[in-house]
């Protein structure tokens, strides 16, 4: 039992109407470790996750979840998988502590055992000052926590987190990560999808980058990050500057091909190595190329994406706005 | 596994934090919601629309105020019309008045199960292991309270202006019951098409063109004889003139007769049909 797979769906499939939502996605989630699904909006990840949890019916493909059958055993599932949507699923009409207890009771605890450990989870996330507060005066960020607090009533032993920091603040974030971290080292998987690469790499011990409804790449987040270099050097050129002699330079200097973004005169070169971005800039200055800012960045999901598939990941709202 | 072992005693949060053993967990789980898990959860869902209700006190609206004004307007003007005088009119009106209440607050019941199913919280309801009887039938348990106070509100309003019922205080409370008994049947139905409809507004309306016919169409506020043939024989079918009849019986006369024998069976007809397809149809819109 000991390498029962967590997740293991295979070809699964989503339409909506005429349009394909997801289009033959594999995953394969291993037990205890940290699974990332990135990609940018539209690509399908809510939508997967939403099947997994039997949100959504799945229309093809066949979806195992620590080898319980998700179509024919919603009910277990159910027991199984904790879900905390993109979206709040808590109840606006009570307080903190009110969702909890009916959480748990629909759960099955005692009402006494769902009192306590209401109370458990508001202390753990910090919401115990506000848990007798309406929610309509939560912000956010509190919201989120309620929400995943919601989702960990009864240790679940796989957790669906859907975009869990989007919207939140750098310290929320990071607090938040540490919460996913120690739900790993309590024994459960988490399957989570993100909108940034940062995230996952600083979370996922596996990502599987979706686009357009199909699995384009799976990897570790090293492997992945190495096929798109280690970071960026973004540059804006001055007013007037030659862009097409600035790409020649950098090609001949890195042997790689720069982004050019659709503002005039900003690329993003992808560095093999940080150390390289000063021999750029001498060499751009030897040109007689004038730069007006400049920066080092990790890369981005768009340079990720613009690696895997030879598109940018801001394609696909333009297609979106299109259709 | 026991049937007292509810559907997901996976552990809560321990302070000790032991780790969690996904292979015990899937050997604890149930394919099935058992019937003590489902009368728990569906009274936690009851208790959270009891706590909705307290909070917006603004949804008894209905239930009070179209009690008094309708027995007080339908009384004073077709009273006369109708019965004679206002006090001959009242035995047929006020029956006949509780059976369109329990209908009005029925309708808003699917309205009100419509707007909530489209909140974030159901997807929390959906994705955690509770029967699907419970989020329709929860709400429900509730709105007896609603069906209470509007019967026993118009029921007062009748006897302030004049209505003295023959079946005394026994023929009042069981014309009150079998009031609520019915309101609660018949909101099976509107709870069905809350769970069909697109929008709130779409129950709203489709109730209004069930209702309307429903309630004007039987002998809830003019004795069936006085309609012409092809009227009357739809109002003869029509089941709420069979709770209002007896209703009629009971209030009146203290009698519990045929017809209220009609209304029961009548009521659980509906209930056996409509429950099914609501929580039926409620599951499949996942
Ligand atoms: N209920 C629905 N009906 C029709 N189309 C839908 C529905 N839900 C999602 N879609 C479409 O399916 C595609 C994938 O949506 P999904 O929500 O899974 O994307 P996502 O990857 O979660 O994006 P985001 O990052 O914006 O949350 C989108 O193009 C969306 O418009
Ligand atoms: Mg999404």
């Amino acid at each position: 039992m000991a390498d029962l797979s967590a997740v293991r769906a295979e070809s699964l499939v989503k339409n909506f109407g005429d349009f394909r939502a997801v289009d033959g996605i594999d995953l394969h989630v291993r037990q205890g470790e940290i699974f990332g699904v990135l990609g940018p909006n539209g690509a399908g990840k809510t939508t997967t996750l939403r099947m997994l949890a039997t949100l959504l019916p799945i229309d093809g493909g066949h979806a195992e979840i620590f080898g319980v059958d998700v179509r024919r055993e919603p009910h277990r599932i159910r027991q199984l998988v904790g879900v905390t949507g993109q979206y709040a699923s808590v109840d606006e009409d009570l307080t903190a502590r009110e969702n909890l207890w009916l959480f748990a009771r629909l759960q099955g605890l005692p009402s006494g055992r769902a009192k306590s450990i209401a109370g458990d989870l508001l202390d753990r996330f910090g919401l115990q000052e506000a848990a007798d507060r309406p929610l309509s005066q939560f912000s956010g960020g509190m919201r989120r926590r309620l929400d995943l607090a919601s989702s960990l009533i009864t240790r679940p032993p796989l957790i669906f987190l859907d975009e869990p920091t989007t919207g939140l603040d750098p310290r929320t974030r990071g607090q938040m990560w540490d919460t996913i971290r120690e739900l790993v080292m309590d024994g459960s998987t988490i399957l989570l999808t993100t909108q940034y690469l940062d995230e996952a790499d600083q979370l996922a011990d596996r990502i599987a980058v979706i686009d357009r409804g199909r699995k384009v790449a799976e990897d570790t987040p090293d492997a992945l990050k190495t096929q798109v270099g280690e970071s960026t050097l973004q540059l804006r050129l001055s007013e007037g500057a030659d862009t097409a002699l600035a790409v020649d330079v950098v090609r001949r200097l890195l042997g790689e091909e720069p982004v050019l973004t659709p503002e005039s005169g900003r690329m993003n070169i992808p560095l093999p190595d940080p150390n390289r971005a000063a021999d750029v800039l001498i060499g751009l200055r030897e040109a007689g190329l004038g730069i007006s800012s400049v920066s080092v960045a990790k890369p981005t999901l768009d340079e990720v994406f613009f690696a895997l598939t030879g598109h940018g990941a801001d394609d696909e709202s333009q297609m979106e706005a299109a259709r | 596994m026991t049937t007292t072992t509810s559907a997901a005693t996976a552990g809560p949060v321990a302070p000790d934090r032991r780790g969690v053993d996904p292979a015990a967990v899937v050997a604890r789980t149930t394919s099935h919601p058992s019937l003590r898990d489902t009368c728990v959860q569906t009274l936690a869902m009851a208790w959270r629309a009891l706590k909705k209700m307290r909070r917006k006190p603004e949804q008894f609206f209905d239930v009070l105020i179209q009690p008094l004004l309708f027995t007080a307007m339908f009384a004073f003007i077709f009273g006369g019309a109708i019965s004679g005088s206002v006090s001959n009119y009242l035995p047929v009106l006020i029956p006949g008045i509780l059976a369109q209440t329990a209908l009005t607050v029925c309708m808003a019941t699917g309205v009100q199960l419509r707007e909530d199913m489209d909140k974030g919280v159901f997807d929390r309801f959906k994705s955690l292991p509770i029967a699907r009887f419970a989020p329709l039938a929860g709400p429900m348990i509730a709105d007896l309270i609603r069906y209470g106070i509007a019967s026993v509100l118009t029921l007062l309003t009748g006897l302030l202006i004049g209505y003295r019922p023959g079946g005394g205080v026994f023929g009042c409370a069981a014309g009150v019951a079998l009031t609520v008994i019915s309101g609660w049947s018949l909101a099976w139905i509107f709870t069905w098409l809350g769970t069909l409809a697109r929008s709130a507004q779409s129950v709203q309306g489709i109730s209004m063109m069930i209702m309307f016919p429903l309630t004007f169409l039987s002998n809830a506020f003019v004795p069936a004889e006085t309609l012409p043939d092809w009227l009357e024989a739809f109002v003869k079918v029509n089941p709420v003139s069979h709770v209002v009849s007896a209703v009629r019986d009971l209030l009146n006369d203290g009698a519990v007769t045929a017809e209220v024998g009609w209304a029961v069976v009548g009521c659980a007809v509906v209930v056996v049909i409509f429950a099914p397809l609501a929580v039926r149809s409620y599951s499949r819109k996942m």
